[in-house]
């Protein structure tokens, strides 16, 4: 993507000099660029860059935001970051979350896409249909879902009641605290499902067509063409859906922990709402930043094994 | 792996119309086809309903009297429609929503505008290490939000802007990485001839910009605008952080909304008035709704181009 086209204009130049490097650039349009993306380059040395400093250094240190002093402490957050239970139990938490839904997540977004994908006329409907939840506000989805959950009284209890199925009770056993989440998130999946809708369209249709020839069925030429046609869509939703696994708050945060005085299970405690509540409940700053920089190991590796294994089986287009 | 493909360059230009051959029907018979057809569209409508259901119960949860929000019937035995004017006295539900709005309003506006700018920048100008630069655009996308939580805080703390909105907009005055990335997209599409004419015309390089790329690049700019409305709306965590402080009629809608789940939470002391949760999370939800209606292509193609940056 940081590969833009050799500049015409500059091989155009007159006069190649000894000195190629001074003239590529002409000063005044360079000046310029720099001009132009000065915003970003000031909000990335203080709000990126001296944050991340700022936010290491606090990480060794007893921050105390009252007197705004910061005794050192060594590697003291690290290693209670090794020893808090909570620390385990919310990752732990985290973990099961994320690996029970961002397969889940790519296997219904890419079902929902392959069936918009099928029809012509109404595919419009549908589409925008599917899309409402990602435009309801969490808040919203929370609260809703606050009452559909309910083990007793919840529609989706009572809906399995009629199939004959006695439903769990989703926000409170143990067991049940991360699937709910994740059938939360099931519900929003259309933002996924339209990155694979997109996919789909660009698969040229003539491979099918000579697949039929070769008397393919759908489930073949799913798997063999549609699935490697669009392995960097499936590769993509997959590392950002990781990540954003990871890093879950609103919703564990607005069924679970935005009452104070009436704390929930640690079963339901999240790594990004642990680490909310330590910075700015507890306002433990310097363990709060130690956590912040352990997500951060963790996310980096992740998406590092995730490139490694993608890029074996990843379809790229010509252009890479 | 094969490549199939055509030399086509990008993804996002190849013609909707490679050429079909004549369709040869040795595939599956006309019955199966029919069938396969029916199969699809009951599915379409039942994740359609699916989706839906939560609306609609929403809807009339939102219209029942209290001892009736948890039947879970869809159409309420009594209609109350006196919940949504004592929603407003039971919660100060407009200041919520005109806090959201200013905000939302102002932080779309500022990342649209600062992005476009950085984008320009990126896009059209040649200078010594834009591409590595470019490059550090992209790996900040990496992130996690939460590793520069903690000093963002002290920041803005120590310039005295705790309990105002100004840290719920103010980092979007210095461009936001996805938007920038997206907006130079559109810009590396417009042909460079365009700006060196207007150049040859005497056009200034903010000229160019402003009269020129600016009035072309409204479409990204819309999905910009549009995208960061939507995440400000939804900002719950800012809102915490920053305005928690503060008194309920400063809350955000994300922020007041969660405080009224608490409230009325019987566990709480609340006396369980869910219904006032239910009017209040759909009056919350119709902005956005409209925000939809309006630019649905924007949204679709904004998230479509998400997953080509990959």
């Amino acid at each position: 993507m940081t590969r833009t086209a050799v500049e015409p204009s500059v091989a155009a130049q007159p006069a190649p000099s000894k000195l190629p490097k001074q003239r590529k650039f002409n000063r005044s349009e360079a000046l310029a660029g720099y001009a132009f993306i000065a915003p970003w380059v000031i909000g990335f040395l203080v709000f990126t860059l001296g944050a991340m400093i700022y936010s290491l250094i606090i990480s060794f240190t007893h921050y105390n935001l009252a007197t705004g002093t910061a005794p050192p402490a060594g590697i003291d957050n690290y290693k209670e970051l090794w020893n808090d239970p909570q620390i385990r139990k919310s990752l732990s938490n985290t973990l099961f979350y994320a690996v029970l839904a961002v397969p889940l997540e790519i296997i219904f977004a890419l079902f929902l896409a392959s069936l918009l994908n099928r029809v012509k006329r109404g595919a419009g409907i549908f589409r925008t249909v599917y899309y409402l939840p990602k435009m309801t506000p969490m808040v919203a989805v929370a609260s809703m879902f606050l009452l559909l959950l309910n083990g007793n009284t919840g529609a989706i209890n009572q809906g399995l009641r009629k199939l004959g199925i006695n439903g769990p009770q989703w926000l409170v056993d143990p067991n049940w605290v991360k699937p709910s989440i994740v059938l939360m998130t099931l519900w929003g999946v259309s933002g996924t499902m339209v990155i694979f809708l997109a996919a789909l369209k660009n698969v040229p249709r003539d491979l099918y067509e000579v697949a039929e020839l070769d008397g393919a069925g759908p489930v073949r030429k799913f798997f063999s063409i549609t699935v490697p046609q669009i392995s960097g869509a499936i590769f993509f939703n997959t590392i950002v859906l990781t990540i954003a696994a990871f890093q879950v708050f609103d919703q564990v945060f607005l069924l679970f922990w935005r009452d104070q005085n009436n704390p929930s299970s640690d079963d339901s405690l999240f790594y990004a709402v642990y680490l909310f509540q330590q910075a700015f409940r507890q306002f433990n700053f310097g363990f709060a930043a130690a956590m912040a920089w352990l997500l951060f190991v963790i996310l980096l590796l992740l998406t590092l094994i995730q490139v490694k294994i993608g890029n074996r089986f990843v379809y790229y287009e010509g252009e890479r | 792996m094969a490549n199939y493909n055509t030399a086509d360059p990008t993804i996002t230009s190849r013609p909707a119309s490679v050429r079909k051959p004549p369709r040869v029907d040795f595939g599956p018979s006309l019955i199966g086809r029919v069938l396969g057809r029916t199969v699809t569209l009951l599915l379409l409508i039942g994740f359609a309903l699916l989706f839906l259901y939560p609306f609609v119960w929403l809807v009339s949860a939102s219209l029942k009297p209290k001892s009736e929000v948890f039947d879970n019937k869809l159409i309420p035995d009594t209609i109350q429609w006196s919940n949504y004017k004592e929603v407003f006295n039971q919660l100060p539900l407009l200041h919520w929503m005109f806090n959201s709005v200013s905000i939302a309003f102002l932080a779309a506006s500022f990342v649209a505008i600062s992005s476009s700018i950085v984008a320009f920048g990126f896009a059209y100008f040649r200078f010594p290490l834009r591409n590595t630069l470019f490059g550090i655009v992209l790996g900040t996308m990496m992130l996690p939000t939460s590793v520069t939580m903690i000093p963002t805080y002290l920041i803005w703390k120590n310039l005295g802007f705790l309990n105002t909105w100004v840290p719920l907009f103010g980092s979007n005055l210095f461009g936001s990485a996805f938007y920038i990335f997206l907006q130079r997209q559109f810009f590396l599409g417009l042909p460079r001839d365009l700006f060196e004419a207007a150049r040859l015309d005497g056009a200034s390089y903010w000229g160019m910009f402003w009269r020129i790329a600016m009035p072309l690049a409204r479409p990204s700019f819309i999905i910009v605008f549009l995208f960061e409305f939507q995440a400000a709306w939804n900002n719950l965590q800012g809102s915490l952080i920053y305005l928690n402080g503060g008194t309920a009629k400063g809350f955000t809608v994300p922020l007041g909304i969660s405080y009224a789940m608490t409230k009325y939470a019987p566990g709480n002391g609340g006396q369980g008035d869910y219904q006032f949760v239910m009017v209040a999370a759909l009056i919350v939800t119709v902005p956005l709704l409209l925000l939809f209606a309006a630019g649905q292509r924007y949204f679709i193609e904004g998230v479509a181009t998400q997953g080509r940056k990959g």
